[in-house]
C-alpha cells in the first residue's frame, strides 16, 4: 500500500532555528568572524578550497563558519556555490617553476640548487600541546634573511639531464573537464589528476598509505615538495593577449619512484605528480603516490589487484560530496521502500513456517 | 576587435536572459507557436532573436558554427566577447547559426549518441519570414496539430526517424522565434 | 578615438598589476568618483578554470577554479577598458577597467604614480615573505664522510 504523506514544515523551520543557535554557541563568547577563520584556520580553509575545487579564501572561511567546522559540509557548500558561477574561461597552465616559494624541500638531494627551505612547517615541532596558545598573545615576528632572487628550477630537471628519469614532455592537448562531462573510463592521466586533486584528503591519504604498505608498491621518494604563490594567466579574447588575473597558493609534489624497467621502458626513475590548492602538503604527497600507482598500465607494470591501481575504484570513490550525498541519503525517509521489504520478509517467514509444518505433518 | 562588437549585449543580463530563456523554452516546448524575444542587438546579418538565443544559451563550453554569410569577423568577435563560445566547424558544433541554404546539408551536424543523446547540435535557422501556417506538426507539446512555415519538410521527417537522436532547431525572423525539437512529427501541409 | 595596443607589453603589465592589487588599496589610491563611462559588460562575478601541467612541464590538466570578476566599459571619449580581477569584488573590476581605459589616454602620466605605488607594495609583500622563508633555509654541516675512515 502506498501512502503519500506531507508535513514537517514547522519541524524543519524550528530545526533550522535550533541549528543557527547551536552554531552561534554561548552568546557570552565573542562571535567568530570570517576573517578570523581565513587568517587563523588557514589550513582548514585550504582543504575546503582544494576539495571544493574553488580558490577563494573568503568563501571557504564563510563555508567553514556556516558548516560549524564540518569540512565536508563546507566543501559541499562551496561546490553548490560554484555551480552558480558563469565560467569566464580557463587559464594558461600555471608555471610552478616561477613560484614565489615559502617552502621547498627534497628528500632525495641534500644540496639541491636553491636549497632546502623549511617554511612554516609542523615537521620539526614536538607535537606537544602548547598551552600558551590557550591564552591570547602576540607572537614575535619571524626572523628574516636575504633571499635569493629569481625562479628556482625543479629538482627533477637535474635528474633529467642524465637521462635517469622519465621526462614530462610539453604537450598542449586540451584536457577533459569532469565538471562539464561525466568521467568516462578508461580516464587519461589529466582526468585522473583532476579527480584526485579535488578528492577527499582522507581517502587519497589512505590509498597512498596502502601503496606504501605493499598494495601496489611504487617505492616513492619525495623528489621535491614546494609551496608558494603562483601567478595565473589567461588569454583574453577581446584583448588578443594574455594577462595575469591573480595569484593562487599551490602545493606541488613530485615523487621519484624506483622502476626496474618493463618490456617497453628502460630501467629508470619514474614520477608521480601532485598539485593542490593552498598549503596542503599531505594531500599533494598522497596525490603523487596515487597518481604513480594508477600509471601501471602505461609503464607496462603488473596489475596486482591493489585498490590504488584500480582506476574505477579510485576515481568513482574519491569525491566526498558524492560519497556523503549517497551515504547520508539513507537516513532520509524511505518509508515506502522499507514497507515493501517488511512485507517481503513476512511473506518469506510465512512460507517457511508453512513448509516446516507440512514437513512435520508428513 | 572593433568597438561596435563590444555593444549589443543584454542591458541587464540577469533579467534579460531570464526573459529570453523563458521565451526560448516556451517556443521549444510548444512547437508551432511563435514567441518574441528582445534585448539583443547583434551585428548583421544575425537577427535579434537569434542574437538573444546566443546570449542566453552559449558560453565557453558550447562550440558554435557560423554558416555561410553569417560567418563574418564582426559576428565572430561579437559572439566571442559576449558569450565566449569557441567557433568551430559544423561537425563539432553544439549550436549553428545560418540561413536554411547555408546550413545544408544537415547531416554535417551532431545528432548525439545513444549514451548521450544531448550531445546533438541545435540549429538556429534564420528565416526571411515566419508564420504559423504550412507544414503540419504533431507530437509532444502540441494539442492536436500545429502549423509552421518550414523551409522544407523532408529533412525534418528524416530527423524524426532518428529519435531519440537527432538535432533540434529554432527558426528565427527579426525578434520572433519558433522551436522545432527532434520529437516533433512533421508532415507536408 | 584612441585605439588600444594589443601588443603593448605595458598594457599587459598594468592590467596584471591591477588584477593582483588588493581591492581596498586600489580604492584608496584611486577613489570615487570614477570618470563618466558606459558599461559594455557590467561587473560580472564568475570562475576561471585554473590549469596545471602534469609533472610541472607536461600536458595540461584542470586543477580547480578560482573566482574572477570581469568588467568592460567605454569612456566618453570612446576609449574602451577591460578588467579581469581575482575575487568577487565588483568595484575592484570596475575600477581596474576604468584605470585600463584611462591609461590609454592623456591621463596616463597622472596615473603612473598610482601603479608604481601598487607595484612597490606588491614587491615589498613578496620580499618580506621570501625573507622569512630564506631564514628557514637549511645549512648542512658534514659530520663524517663514509669514505674517510
Amino acid at each position: 500500500m502506498y501512502v503519500a504523506v506531507k508535513g514537517g514544515e514547522r519541524a524543519i523551520d524550528n530545526a533550522h532555528a535550533f541549528l543557527a543557535e547551536e552554531r552561534r554557541g554561548d552568546p557570552a563568547i565573542a562571535v567568530l568572524t570570517v576573517p578570523q577563520i581565513r587568517e587563523q584556520l588557514r589550513l582548514a580553509v585550504n582543504r575546503v578550497m582544494a576539495e571544493g575545487s574553488l580558490y577563494d579564501p573568503d568563501l571557504a572561511a564563510l563555508a567553514i563558519k556556516q558548516a560549524r567546522g564540518d569540512l565536508i559540509e563546507a566543501v559541499f557548500l562551496i561546490r553548490a556555490y560554484r555551480t552558480t558561477l558563469p565560467r569566464h574561461g580557463f587559464s594558461s597552465p600555471v608555471e610552478t617553476a616561477q613560484m614565489h616559494m615559502t617552502r621547498r624541500i627534497s628528500a632525495t638531494f641534500k644540496d639541491a640548487p636553491g636549497g632546502q627551505i623549511l617554511g612554516p612547517t609542523f615537521d620539526y615541532t614536538h607535537r606537544l600541546l602548547d598551552f600558551r596558545l590557550a591564552a591570547d598573545g602576540d607572537v614575535p615576528p619571524a626572523p628574516t634573511a636575504p633571499a635569493t632572487q629569481g625562479p628556482v628550477p625543479h629538482i627533477t630537471g637535474f635528474l633529467n639531464r642524465d637521462g635517469l628519469i622519465e621526462t614530462a614532455d610539453r604537450d598542449d592537448t586540451p584536457p577533459p573537464d569532469l565538471t562539464r562531462e561525466p568521467i568516462e573510463l578508461p580516464a587519461d592521466r589529466a582526468l585522473r589528476l583532476q579527480a584526485i586533486t579535488r578528492g577527499d584528503e582522507g581517502f587519497i591519504l589512505s590509498l597512498a598509505y596502502s601503496t606504501q604498505r605493499g598494495y601496489g608498491r611504487t617505492h616513492a621518494f619525495v623528489g621535491e615538495l614546494r609551496i608558494g604563490m603562483v601567478e595565473v594567466e589567461m588569454d583574453i579574447p577581446e584583448l588578443g593577449f594574455a594577462i595575469c588575473i591573480g595569484e593562487v597558493e599551490l602545493t606541488e609534489c613530485e615523487t621519484v619512484n624506483q622502476f626496474k624497467g618493463s618490456k617497453t621502458e628502460p630501467p629508470q626513475f619514474t614520477r608521480g605528480y601532485g598539485l593542490t590548492f593552498g598549503q596542503t602538503e599531505r594531500k599533494a604527497i598522497a596525490m603523487s603516490l596515487v597518481d604513480r600507482a594508477l600509471r601501471w598500465k602505461e609503464l607496462g607494470e603488473d596489475f596486482t589487484g591493489a585498490p590504488a591501481q584500480d582506476e574505477e575504484f579510485v576515481l568513482m570513490h574519491a569525491d566526498n560530496v558524492q560519497a556523503t550525498g549517497f551515504l547520508e541519503h539513507i537516513k532520509l525517509p524511505h518509508y515506502v521502500d522499507f514497507q515493501s521489504e517488511l512485507e517481503l520478509i513476512r511473506k518469506l517467514r510465512a512460507e517457511a513456517a508453512a513448509a516446516s509444518q507440512k514437513e512435520a505433518a508428513e | 576587435m572593433t568597438p561596435d562588437t563590444l555593444t549589443g549585449g543584454f542591458a541587464t543580463p540577469p533579467t534579460d536572459s531570464a526573459r529570453a530563456f523563458r521565451a526560448i523554452l516556451d517556443a521549444l516546448a510548444r512547437p508551432g507557436t511563435i514567441r518574441t524575444v528582445d534585448g539583443a542587438e547583434p551585428p548583421a546579418p544575425l537577427s535579434s532573436a537569434a542574437g538573444a538565443v546566443a546570449l542566453t544559451l552559449l558560453d565557453g563550453t558550447t562550440p558554435v558554427h557560423l554558416a555561410g554569410d553569417h560567418d563574418t569577423q564582426d559576428l565572430r568577435d561579437w559572439l566571442t566577447f559576449h558569450t565566449g563560445a569557441p567557433l568551430v566547424a559544423a561537425a563539432e558544433a553544439a549550436f549553428a547559426f545560418g540561413t536554411w541554404d547555408a546550413l545544408l546539408p544537415l547531416d554535417r551536424f551532431a545528432i548525439g549518441t545513444p549514451e548521450y543523446p544531448d550531445r546533438a547540435a541545435t540549429l538556429v535557422i534564420e528565416m526571411p519570414n515566419l508564420h504559423p501556417e504550412g507544414a503540419t506538426l504533431r507530437g509532444p507539446g502540441i494539442k492536436g496539430s500545429a502549423y509552421l512555415s518550414l523551409p522544407a519538410t523532408a529533412p525534418f521527417i528524416a530527423n524524426r526517424s532518428l529519435f531519440p537522436l537527432g538535432f533540434d532547431a529554432f527558426l528565427t525572423c527579426g525578434n520572433r522565434i519558433a522551436g522545432l525539437p527532434r520529437s516533433t512529427i512533421v508532415r507536408d501541409a | 578615438m584612441p585605439s588600444s595596443h594589443p601588443q603593448d607589453p605595458d598594457r599587459k603589465s598594468w592590467m596584471s598589476l591591477l588584477a593582483r592589487a588588493p581591492a581596498d588599496r586600489l580604492a584608496s589610491l584611486f577613489p570615487d568618483p570614477l570618470p563618466d563611462h558606459t558599461l559594455l559588460r557590467a561587473p560580472e562575478i564568475g570562475s576561471v578554470m585554473v590549469q596545471g601541467r602534469i609533472g610541472g612541464t607536461g600536458a595540461p590538466f584542470n586543477l580547480g577554479e578560482m573566482t574572477v570578476t570581469r568588467c568592460s566599459l567605454r569612456l566618453t571619449d570612446g576609449t574602451v577598458g577591460h578588467a579581469y580581477v581575482q575575487g568577487r569584488d565588483r568595484t575592484h573590476a570596475l575600477r581596474a577597467a576604468t584605470m585600463d581605459a584611462l591609461m590609454q589616454t592623456d591621463a596616463a602620466p597622472a596615473l603612473r604614480p598610482t601603479l608604481d605605488t601598487l607595484a612597490a607594495e606588491e614587491t615589498a609583500r613578496r620580499t618580506t615573505r621570501a625573507a622569512k622563508a630564506a631564514a628557514t633555509k637549511v645549512d648542512f654541516f658534514t659530520m663524517v664522510r663514509g669514505e674517510d675512515k
